[in-house]
């Protein structure tokens, strides 16, 4: 589960980890009355307003109402013109950006509309550095990664500059260790004041990572102030949802609107969908086969409009409500269900089929394999039923052949 | 011969609920020994299982069953009273960490985790706790691990299975059905089939899997089912060209899942260019595997690897 950039800073802020000053704003003139408190907080009289979508890329991304306006924002009008100018120049910003549609390399080229601003107070960055915590699949340990690279993606710096890169490994039995968060900040150059600072950031995001139960904490940059002080400029937090159960504040942090909507719908009812640009959906048991099923039907010529995984416990009412989602998609031309059957019986798998068809309607091409348990008796129930449009098939691959020829 | 499961097998069961129920007793039915189940609130009670075997499992077995399972305080309490010596988990994901750790203080060597959805923090905690012990996990969220006509341990349909020459050993369920499928149509049969599970923190992996086929008599011929994410595909494409000398061949699903997007399985994620389909297809290739271009052609890439070793 992905959340805001400001839910990420309040969440860390709140468990010492260091981020700058800053206030939401929904409307413009929530945006507008943010200026004022900030710059007197801090004694700076620069304010970024920034965009609040859970796609990354947001500094170089553009709009297309305003094809020159970039989804962040420094605004040093109240350098000259004092608060005044600076209200000014944050009012006409937020009446461009709030309601607006954000470009991003994240994004799409369709965009993501901005209904959140996040008004921060402005930074004097001495460096930037990157710095995140994240789950080492080799080693089954988390590890704080931290680069001299800020504000580049780390995944262009682990190709281009692998020895920029440093990291420490947390033992879980103890957890981040001092001495591991003083090599960190000692190899990423950091002296005296900023080398303490760095020090308490770092154990404190490390501790924060894990107490949350996140997928991934990144904060790029981390940005070393001319003060001396260690920061969040940005903060990016996904947290594990198999672990949500045990923080039940986090689900109110959820914005459904930043969610595809058929995406969410599947998750209702237990299912993993994905959608993708082709015209066959996929209507499979089991994420390996589900990913096979795409991987088999492009390799017969065919693209697959989606990534369903119906679980192992699929019921008729799933059967249905994945039919209802697949078929809601105008640029699906046909349908290939993909079923081995090990726990779940095959008939009970044809029945869902049918129900969902008669609930449902059919009007496209439907082709149907059907393996494992009781797979004779499922097979029996679907040709029975005698379904124009309907056709079974053997195997994987013949199903997938059947089905790229129907929608040709 | 086969690998981690057999006759010498005595299970035990952690999570009787109606998923635990359901497919113990379809274990039962197949002739897997389950000697006792921990529960904590119904120490001294007996959990009954009956119902006409199942004529693919364990030879010689006709007719109905009738087996009384006792229930212990813990597992500690289950293992020296009934001796059982591996553990299957279906506890749900709050719980299962817990589980498989008193697993494993109780010295169970084997335990199997089919829950689905547990914490990954929780698992780091586990794979922590279960170093220098000698508990071997596989799983979780994996369908479970079997020796055809002997022992089975977990959700897989049994019918499918046919004692044979091959070793299995996957990442993801449906697809290991369809591996076995295939291997039991072409009549090369199995030894083990293990699920190792889809989780991006597991116990037992691939390179140990395929070190139990490489030292293991019967196993002539070794499929590996990966799919996109992480890099233990490519771990074991390094093990295969080190260590292996029995022909492999190999699937790894998601050659088209676009980049960044959560496939289902935690695991099954790219990102950046790691993990990705064309990345392990061409280290396995490159160890010496034959990699099948779709999942229906995984039995003939056995055949054509046996053929190319000269044992087919």
């Amino acid at each position: 589960m992905k959340i805001h950039e400001y839910q990420a800073k309040e969440l860390l802020g709140a468990r010492g980890v260091s981020v700058p000053q800053g206030r939401l704003a929904n409307t413009v003139e929530e945006a507008v009355a943010a200026v004022k408190p900030l710059i007197q907080a801090t004694g700076n009289a620069v304010v970024v307003v920034k965009s609040q979508i859970h796609a990354g890329g947001r500094g170089k991304g553009r709009f297309l109402e305003h094809p020159d306006l970039g989804g962040v924002n420094v605004v040093l009008d109240g350098l000259k013109g004092g608060v005044e100018a600076a209200e000014a120049a944050v009012r006409s910003l937020a009446e461009r950006m709030l309601g607006s549609t954000l470009v991003t390399v994240q994004t799409g080229p369709e965009g993501k509309q901005v209904n959140r601003l996040y008004v921060e107070q402005g930074i004097d960055i001495e460096r930037e550095f990157y710095l995140s915590v994240v789950l080492d699949r080799a080693t089954g340990r988390n590890i704080v990664m931290a680069s001299t690279e800020g504000g580049t993606e780390i995944e262009e710096v682990a190709a281009e500059r692998p020895d920029a890169i440093t990291r420490e490994t947390i033992d879980p039995a103890v957890g981040l260790l001092p001495f591991q968060a003083h090599a960190l900040t000692w190899r990423l150059g950091l002296r005296g004041d900023a080398a303490k600072a760095g020090r308490r950031f770092i154990t404190a995001l490390a501790g924060a990572a894990i107490e949350l139960d996140t997928d991934m904490v990144e904060i790029n940059p981390l940005v070393v102030t001319k003060g001396g002080d260690v920061m969040a400029l940005d903060a990016k937090v996904s947290f594990d949802k198999n672990a949500l159960f045990r923080h039940s504040a986090l689900a109110s942090l959820r914005d459904l609107s930043e969610e595809d909507a058929a995406e969410i719908k599947a998750a209702d009812y237990g299912l993993s969908f994905i959608k993708l640009d082709g015209t066959i959906g996929c209507l499979v048991n089991g994420a390996g086969l589900a990913m096979a099923t795409m991987d088999t039907i492009k390799e017969v010529g065919g693209e697959p409009a989606n990534f369903l995984d119906v679980g192992g416990g699929a019921t008729t009412e799933n059967v249905t409500a994945a039919f209802e989602i697949i078929t809601r998609d105008p640029s699906v031309k046909g349908i290939f269900v993909n079923i081995f059957g090990g726990i779940m019986k095959c008939d009970t798998i044809a029945n869902g089929v049918l129900q969902a068809v008669h609930n449902v309607g059919l009007q496209v091409p439907l082709v149907v394999r059907l393996e494992g348990t009781n797979v004779e008796l499922g097979k029996r129930i679907i040709e029975d039923a005698g379904l124009p449009g309907l056709v079974v098939a053997g195997s994987m691959r013949e199903g997938a052949e059947r089905i790229v020829e129907l929608t040709r | 011969m086969s690998v981690l499961v057999g006759t010498g097998t005595k299970l035990l069961v952690q999570g009787l609920g109606g998923a635990g129920k359901f497919h113990v007793d379809r274990s039962i039915a197949y002739g897997t020994q389950v000697v006792a189940a921990p529960h904590p609130t119904r120490a001294g009670e007996v959990e009954v299982f009956e119902g006409e075997v199942d004529a693919s499992g364990v030879p010689g077995r006709t007719g109905s069953y009738r087996v009384e399972v006792p229930i212990f305080a813990t597992v500690r309490d289950a293992v020296a009273a009934t001796g059982a010596n591996a553990s299957v988990v279906f506890v749900p994901p709050p719980f299962a960490a817990d589980a498989i750790m008193e697993a494993a203080d109780a010295g169970v060597e084997l335990v199997v985790v089919i829950t689905d959805g547990i914490p990954i923090q929780d698992m780091v905690r586990v794979k922590r706790y279960l170093e220098g012990k000698r508990t071997r996990l596989v799983g979780p969220n994996c369908p479970g691990v079997i020796t055809p006509h002997e022992c089975r341990i977990g959700i897989m349909p049994g019918y499918i299975h046919e004692t044979g020459r091959v070793g299995v050993v996957s990442r993801s369920g449906t697809l290991t059905y369809e591996a076995v499928k295939q291997l039991t149509d072409n009549g090369l049969g199995q030894t083990t089939a293990v699920g190792i599970g889809g989780d991006p923190v597991n116990g037992t992996n691939f390179v140990d899997v395929l070190r139990l086929f490489q030292d293991d008599p019967a196993t002539e011929a070794i499929i590996m089912i990966g799919e996109i994410g992480g890099t233990a595909e490519e771990e074991a494409a390094a093990f295969i060209r080190d260590h292996v000398t029995k022909p492999v061949a190999a699937f790894i699903a998601g050659t088209t899942a676009p980049a960044g997007k959560r496939m289902g399985h935690a695991g099954a994620i790219i990102s950046g260019g790691a993990g990705t389909a064309a990345e392990k297809i061409a280290a396995l290739e490159a160890a010496g595997a034959v990699v099948a271009v779709t999942p229906s052609d995984m039995g003939d890439a056995v055949l054509e690897a046996m053929r190319r070793a000269g044992s087919a």
